[in-house]
């Protein structure tokens, strides 16, 4: 519990920060430019004298914006789909698993380019192309689990009882798989920061005019050659500390809604 | 009377076991599954360990051959051969001096097969290949795989493991669930047979029919300890010849006989009883029952109770 | 004779799916909204207006989507893949050359993974809850959620600049000539990159292996060995390993999708002429043919993949005919 609300008080955090930051916190000031860490810029400075901690933060936080907005779609698919495929079964199931399938048979980062390409790059290309794919892991999640409470003694007296297929969903099969799904949410997030990050770094995602931790990266290369490794270090330093406490989270919540899953 | 002249291969002497475990509130507790546990063992003689499921009697098999988990611990004294019997004793003997054979096929690596297993780290093919004979495995078996062996062949594969080396105590596991009565006719065979060639056999069951069967002398385990150790023949003969009232009821809650099973439950381990570990099912219970209760001798076999005679 | 009527059953699935995958990949560029004669030949074409038209008919460009596909599967399995706009070369020799580069990165890549993440894994499983347990979990975590680019920047940044013990990037030493080159220079640029792309390999196969094994010991077959004399280093060759070495590989195999994933942010970093930069560049630039062969053949590459997971499967595991 306390490593839950540390973590989550720490991304809420960032979160809020990088959403209410002024942008004043990281402008441009050539007379600072690549100033390694010290006292006054934590994080040292950029080429063209912005301060890295606010850059890191603010872009963060809008990987963390677009992540959820990814997030609420894939779940919401993986959700529909998920169920659908379990209750109905027969040829939706195979259809929806075929999808599955089809979807992981192409490397995600390949698929998550093509979309973006197809959207024509940009902030709207990289929102879509990450809210696309995250669904087939989480379906998959779902359906087995809708079918293992379908096969309880429960639902089939509901069906019995006369209820209807989207009155039993809604009233025993739902409430089932729900600690679950929001686990498989949870644990969507650090995916979709990281694929949002990978794909902006290699130039697809968000311009380079935007505060992202992948546009900081990318460019960050270009002085890797020359020593100045904050540019690199740090920001990178707190995008793996955010996947990391995502993961945190969500491997607590499982322990904690379902103590049997614990392996040790 | 000549088994009190053979020698006394396995003696164990206030046997406790108890596990620390995590409990509600992840408190850490300590469960005390066998207490003060006693019994010996001679050369060629059967030895019966009889109670119902789930009384820890597997915990005596493992705490003999040192496989305890990691978080188990011990107390009280175990001598082989006269000599005591330390952990570290038991690894260089286990295997080797001391074999067990398992309940079920399930002990046997499902990936292996099973001639490999059979001969396990020092045994010899010669060998492997004489035992098959002997209980009539074919040789193809030893090419097989564990899932591919009926129950039969199973169990004699099981067996035939435990002779790979020169045994001198064969501890067994509940071996007989789910044979057929002519597999356990066999394989009761088997234990005379190793038996009679001057093992000494400890049978661990919760089948009472099958210790009249087989032992020479049966243990009746309850609550993780034994209570009451006579000759076979005596639970033959009926309860008046034994000493201990729960072996009585034992013997009278069988189909064969009254058929009248005993009222209530064994204690649970974290909650026992002060004094007697029966006392609350007793009907000849008095405030004797509350003290310590000490194994004594009466009547050519051991009891621990304050009212045998 | 279930075990080859199932064999034949997974390849034709998988088969299907790649098929299927390669219309996917064509419908998400079909609807770009670059043009597709464009798309074809590129903005700055100084193409004459019969060119122009041989490739409008040989592609179909002018044809509904569904014929268009068929034209551009057909010249596909005829080997035609059309002429890539950055590189100014056929795909199919752009990806034959970088193919080359990538395949040995990946490799090894893989092969390291593999080979480090099941040692540690094995070792955290015998040692559970003691010390190395504790930090190989935390350092196979980290791993784990560690972005590849970023571990690539570190390693550049430390081991290239700071220490200077490797090379800045590229496959081959600048300024020496094809035939100049030596196996020991490829080797030499090879490592920053292969180890980068095998740090998230590592740490799942590690973890996995970890859980696998701790299952395993866990298995009354561990307590009978023991009870036959066996010492835990004999445990862990005799049973250890045949049981958790299969599933491992499986894994590792299946994790092919990731690894082509990795190769285009690990180029990326290093500037390693394989096909993950040309996946990058093509995007970049709009070079739609070249996009289209990339897509599909990683999609191959993800089949082999799962493919290699369950024949190695079926031919391995004793129990696979009376399971299926």
């Amino acid at each position: 519990m306390i490593y839950i609300g540390l973590a989550g008080i720490y991304l809420l955090g960032i979160f809020f920060l990088g959403i209410f930051m002024p942008e004043s916190a990281y402008e441009v000031n050539y007379a600072e430019k690549l100033i390694p860490p010290c006292a006054d810029h934590l994080f040292g400075t950029d080429f063209m004298g912005r301060d890295m901690l606010m850059r890191s933060v603010k872009g963060l936080s809008v990987s963390m914006v677009i992540a959820l907005l990814a997030a609420g779609v894939s779940s919401v698919l993986a959700l529909a789909f998920g169920v659908a495929a379990a209750v109905f079964g027969g040829k939706l199931d195979a259809i929806v698993n075929w999808c599955v399938d089809l979807f992981m048979g192409i490397p995600h980062l390949v698929l998550l380019i093509l979309i973006s390409f197809m959207l024509g790059r940009g902030a709207k290309g990289v929102t879509a192309a990450v809210a696309l794919t995250h669904w087939p892991e989480l379906t998959r999640v779902v359906r087995s689990e809708v079918l293992s409470v379908r096969s309880s003694q429960y639902v089939r007296a509901a069906y019995k009882m006369g209820k209807s297929h989207l009155r039993v969903a809604w009233e025993h099969v739902i409430p089932h798989v729900l600690p679950v799904y929001l686990v498989g949410v949870i644990l969507l997030f650090p995916h979709a920061i990281m694929h949002e990050a990978s794909i902006t770094f290699l130039g697809f995602g968000l311009p380079a005019e935007k505060p992202a931790v992948g546009v900081i990266l990318s460019e960050s290369m270009k002085y890797i050659a020359m020593g100045k490794w904050w540019l690199m270090l740090f920001p990178g330093l707190m995008l793996l500390l955010a996947v990391m406490l995502f993961d945190v989270i969500g491997e607590n919540l499982k322990k904690l809604w379902n103590p049997d899953s614990g392996n040790e | 009377m000549e088994q009190k002249t053979k020698q006394e291969i396995l003696s164990v002497e206030e046997l406790s076991v108890s596990f620390s475990m995590y409990q509600k509130g992840l408190r850490k507790g300590n469960l005390e599954v066998l207490h003060k546990l006693s019994l010996s063992v001679r050369a060629g003689e059967i030895l019966a360990v009889a109670g119902s499921s789930g009384s820890g009697k597997s915990i005596l098999a493992h705490a003999i051959l040192g496989i305890l988990p990691g978080n188990a611990c011990m107390d009280g004294r175990m001598l082989y051969k006269g000599q005591p019997l330390t952990e570290k004793e038991k690894k260089g003997l286990r295997g080797r001096e001391i074999a067990f054979i398992p309940q079920s096929v399930d002990y046997l690596d499902p990936l292996m097969r099973v001639g490999k297993q059979v001969r396990g780290v020092r045994g010899t093919k010669e060998r492997q290949r004489e035992l098959f004979r002997k209980y009539g495995l074919e040789e193809g078996v030893e090419r097989k795989y564990p899932f591919m062996l009926s129950g039969g062949m199973a169990r004699r594969v099981l067996i035939a493991s435990a002779l790979m080396e020169d045994a001198c105590l064969i501890v067994a596991d509940e071996p007989t669930p789910g044979l057929s009565e002519r597999l356990t006719e066999e394989t009761l065979k088997s234990f005379r047979e190793m038996a009679d060639a001057g093992c000494a056999v400890l049978l661990i069951t919760h089948d009472i029919d099958l210790a009249f069967k087989a032992a020479d002398r049966i243990a009746v385990f309850y609550a993780g300890t034994v209570v009451e150790i006579a000759p076979a023949e005596d639970f033959r003969k009926g309860k008046e010849a034994l000493r201990h009232p729960y072996s009585r009821a034992f013997l009278e809650a069988l189909p064969q006989n009254e058929f009248c099973p005993l009222p209530g439950f064994q204690p649970y381990a974290a909650k026992l009883p002060k004094g007697c570990l029966f006392a609350e099912r007793c009907r000849e219970r008095n405030e004797m029952c509350m003290g310590e209760i000490p194994m004594r001798k009466v009547r050519g076999g051991e009891v621990r109770c304050v009212h045998a005679r | 004779m279930t075990r080859l009527k199932y064999m034949g059953k997974t390849v034709l699935r998988l088969l299907t799916l790649l098929i299927a995958v390669s219309i996917l990949s064509f419908l998400l560029l079909e609807a770009s909204p670059v043009d597709p004669l464009t798309a074809y030949i590129g903005t700055d074409s100084t193409l004459s207006e019969e060119a122009k038209e041989e490739i409008i008919r040989h592609w179909g460009l002018k044809e509904p989507p569904v014929t268009r596909f068929l034209k551009w599967a057909g010249n596909f399995v005829c080997g035609d893949w059309g002429e890539s706009i950055t590189y100014k070369k056929p795909v199919k020799t752009v990806i034959a050359e970088r193919l080359k580069y990538s395949l040995a990165l990946m490799l090894a890549a893989w092969l390291f993974s593999g080979i480090l993440g099941y040692a540690f894994g094995m070792l955290a499983a015998v040692r559970q809850g003691k010390l190395t347990d504790k930090v190989i979990k935390t350092f196979s975590l980290t791993l784990q959620s560690a972005p590849v680019f970023w571990i690539g920047l570190l390693f550049l940044s430390f081991f290239a600049v700071r220490l200077g013990w490797f090379p800045i990037g590229l496959a081959t030493p600048m300024g020496k000539t094809a035939e100049e080159v030596t196996v020991f220079d490829r080797i030499y640029h090879m490592i920053l990159p292969a180890v980068t792309l095998s740090v998230l390999g590592t740490g799942k196969t590690a973890l996995y292996t970890r859980q696998k094994f701790i299952e395993i010991l866990n298995k009354e077959f561990i307590l009978y060995a023991r009870a036959r004399g066996e010492s835990t280093g004999q445990i862990i060759w005799r049973h250890g390993i045949r049981n958790t070495l299969m599933p491992a590989v499986t894994v590792q195999f299946a994790s092919f999708s990731e690894l082509f994933g990795g190769i285009a942010l690990a180029e990326s970093v290093f500037s390693y002429p394989g096909i993950g930069s040309a996946l990058t560049a093509a995007g970049l630039g709009g070079d739609v043919p070249l996009l289209l062969g990339i897509a599909v053949c990683s999609a191959v590459f993800v089949f082999a993949g799962n493919l290699a997971a369950n024949l190695l499967y079926l031919v391995l595991e004793p129990r696979a005919g009376s399971f299926v």
